[in-house]
């Protein structure tokens, strides 16, 4: 079952890396399960898209990302969404710290 | 009238809204190939040129086919998108990212892999497209998950 996320989104030396973690089972046609997987991420960084993910089941179960944004600032807000190939979408919203 | 107006530039709207939709949402050719050639055909990047301005951060051997932990980055100027690629996957194109103004062409993920092999990871810069291989070993197969 698709289920909750967590993300952290750090402050580093002249960039912010966005941690993200999706609950999502990610089956693959080799399995015995239908297959069902994310498809399309997106990453926003105060509303507007920096990063645009298309991905496949060869992807991990529970997928977990790190993002790299170029500078950035304490409180920026940062959003990651996804949707997957059985229409099932899910998102999370946190500033940077 | 004006309702009859609404509802016909409405459904104008929804149609015309409907390929861009399509368009945004996902490479089903590029992702269902079935070789490594035809995934980069797919992305329309047949024939990168070899680069050492990818790199790829990875385990020489992985214990765990179901999760491998990848680092990608590009020091290519105007970087704008990269590809990972599987070479003896099933389906080998793994993922696409698309770098807007703002990010850096930096990606960290984990995949599965079936069996030892090379992960091609393609960058697209200012219309271009380089590549960059590195050989992981995996002991346990991850495509069964």
């Amino acid at each position: 079952m698709a289920g909750p996320m967590k993300m952290r989104a750090t402050l580093g030396s002249g960039h912010t890396d966005v941690r993200v973690l999706m609950t999502h089972p990610m089956t693959t046609a080799q399995s015995n399960q239908p297959l069902h997987f994310i498809q399309n991420i997106t990453v926003k960084q105060n509303g507007k898209a920096v990063v645009e993910a298309q991905i496949s089941q060869a992807i991990s179960r529970n997928p977990v990302f790190t993002f790299r944004i170029k500078g950035g600032a304490k409180g920026d807000k940062i959003e990651v969404s996804w949707l997957d190939n059985k229409g099932e979408t899910s998102s999370i919203e946190a500033a940077v710290a | 009238m004006n309702r009859l107006r609404r509802t016909v530039l409405g459904a104008l709207a929804a149609w015309l809204a409907t390929p861009l939709a399509a368009l945004a949402a996902w490479n089903e050719s590029a992702f269902g190939a079935k070789t490594p050639q035809d995934a980069l055909k797919g992305i329309g990047a047949a024939n990168p040129a070899p680069s050492k301005e990818i790199v790829i951060d990875a385990p020489q051997i992985a214990e765990n086919g179901a999760v491998v932990p990848i680092e990608i980055s590009s020091n290519i100027p105007g970087t704008s998108s990269l590809a990972v690629v599987l070479e003896k996957n099933p389906f080998p194109l793994a993922a696409k990212f698309d770098f807007m103004e703002g990010a850096a062409p930096f990606v960290k993920l984990n995949v599965k892999m079936a069996e030892t092999a090379d992960v091609r990871v393609v960058a697209t810069a200012g219309g271009r497209h380089y590549s960059a291989t590195r050989e992981i070993k995996v002991t346990i197969g991850g495509c069964g998950g």
